[in-house]
């Protein structure tokens, strides 16, 4: 968050982690408004959920059969087979598909919104909104958070079941491993509760309202031209992911309590 | 800029002493002057002389560092002015928002604040393209549009407010000379139908003496002269006189 370096960068950082929180506290005000402002939710919501499925089912598959892929032959190995379906399993609930869906989406839906609100404050019909009395955050702000508040963890879910099927099938097929589907299954379901989804999806809530509020952020602290817009996505997205890792971090530590 | 207040007359806009500095370089230093009800006044000056500042805060966009501007006696800071005076501006650029059609554009206002039935806002919304020339357009996108028609586009977008100050921002900026006079006509028949107060600010000549009832030139945040046009012409200013005769002379 911070683009200089010394205590004026400090300074800066500081601005506008304030910023942040005011907007957040903005929308949050505005949620009464949230019926009146349904039908750019649902475009929001249709937008990030068309762009971002496939993505997410490719990622999620293979994350999944790349962790079977390490700690299988391991395990079996050292006579605990028994073990993947429940390291794939709650490795990919718990942490894994809400952080690695949060950083797609950070770089694909975050960068998007940053970039769409910054070019509107540049070639100023945010001002125009404004000189028609029309609160920008009721109208570009409220429809993206509450969108990608819902979308995020509805991914995240789709993300979790595809990516234990990776899981399974490399667990299955992969010669080192050679675990059936069936017996993988039971392992997950027997490690695995239905509180490390909840877990999992309650997080990438957190991380969606990350995401939702520092792209808007930076998009309508935009300033400049087409460079300005620039800076802004890359802004978005590096600050939506650092704030992703350290608010996982915490997130976690209050969890596991 | 509800419909709180149904009055169709223009209002009266005072500014008074008004400062801006941006990063330590004063823009605007010390402004006076007041707007009639009604009155088209056309404040022309060099690029850079701070015209587009001083537009933004007459609309509420930027707070000044000390003065006032007062819309009928009232502060534009003040959070009633909003709810209780319709005031629209016309951006340089039209600043339609390009994620709608230009139906949708001019319709915004009414749709956002719930203030007419979808079909009533069709209706209008076709009335006030039809006004400006741009009849049968609302299914169009702004990047479908010339510079003049998005010009038009975004006055069709003021006057469904209806309101009682319109500003324009370089309203011919990039425009042909054809177009500009359309534009032109478009500001006076507005004002002879809704007597509305108009502001423009503008460095175009032929718009400025088309058009004003009064003239104000500025320079480096200063006002030189303010009078009718025939006054602001035969005022007797080396900047005033050089700003309104400058003209490309080609010697082969």
């Amino acid at each position: 968050m911070a683009c200089a370096s010394g205590p004026r960068g400090g300074i800066i950082m500081f601005e506008n982690i304030g910023e942040i929180f005011l907007l957040f506290w903005r929308t949050l005000l505005s949620l009464p408004l949230a019926w009146r402002q349904r039908q750019k939710v649902f475009d929001q919501f249709f937008e990030i959920g068309n762009a971002s499925l496939l993505m997410v089912c490719v990622l999620s598959f293979f994350i999944g059969a790349v962790i079977a892929l390490q700690t299988g032959p391991v395990l079996v190995e050292r006579g605990l087979a028994s073990a993947v379906g429940g390291i794939v399993g709650i490795s990919l609930a718990k942490e894994l598909a809400p952080v690695m869906m949060a950083i797609l989406i950070a770089g694909r839906i975050g960068s998007a919104m940053a970039a769409e609100i910054g070019s509107m404050r540049v070639y100023q019909e945010i001002d125009a909104l404004r000189t028609m009395n029309i609160n920008p955050v009721h109208y570009l702000v409220l429809p993206r958070l509450i969108a990608i508040a819902i979308a995020l963890p509805m991914l995240v879910v789709f993300a979790i079941l595809v990516g234990w099927l990776g899981g399974a099938i490399v667990a299955e097929t992969n010669s080192h491993i050679e675990i059936p589907f069936q017996a993988f299954w039971s392992n997950l379901r027997d490690v695995v509760e239905l509180k490390d989804v909840a877990n999992g999806v309650f997080k990438s809530f957190c991380f969606a309202l990350i995401i939702g509020v520092v792209s808007c952020h930076q998009g309508l602290a935009t300033i400049g031209g087409p460079r300005g817009i620039g800076r802004s996505v890359t802004k978005a997205v590096v600050n939506s992911i650092v704030l992703i890792v350290i608010f996982d971090y915490v997130l976690t530590r209050v969890l596991l309590q | 800029m509800s419909t709180a207040t149904n009055s169709h007359s223009g209002v009266n806009l005072q500014v008074r002493g008004l400062r801006k500095s941006f990063n330590g370089q004063e823009v605007l230093k010390g402004l006076d002057f007041e707007v009639k009800p009604g009155e088209i006044f056309v404040i022309m000056g060099p690029s850079g002389s701070g015209k587009s500042v001083l537009l933004r805060h007459l609309i509420g966009l930027e707070p000044p560092d000390a003065g006032e501007i007062l819309i009928n006696g009232e502060s534009i800071q003040s959070p009633e002015i909003a709810s209780k005076y319709r005031l629209a501006m016309v951006f340089q650029s039209g600043a339609l928002l390009n994620s709608l059609t230009v139906g949708e554009n001019v319709g915004l206002y009414l749709d956002e604040h719930r203030l007419k039935p979808p079909e009533e806002i069709a209706r209008i919304v076709a009335e006030k393209l039809a006004d400006v020339g741009l009849k049968g357009t609302e299914e169009k996108m702004p990047n479908e549009l010339s510079g003049g028609m998005k010009k038009r586009a975004a006055i069709a977008r003021a006057l469904v407010i209806e309101p009682q100050l319109i500003l324009y921002d370089e309203p011919t900026s990039e425009l042909d000379p054809l177009s500009s006079v359309v534009i032109g006509e478009e500001i006076l028949r507005l004002q002879q139908r809704i007597h509305v107060t108009s502001l423009v600010v503008s460095h175009d000549r032929d718009l400025a003496f088309g058009v004003a009832d009064r003239i104000a030139v500025i320079n480096e945040g200063r006002i030189l002269t303010i009078g009718t046009p025939d006054e602001v012409k035969h005022f007797n200013d080396p900047l005033v006189q050089k700003f309104l005769n400058a003209d490309f002379k080609h010697e082969p």
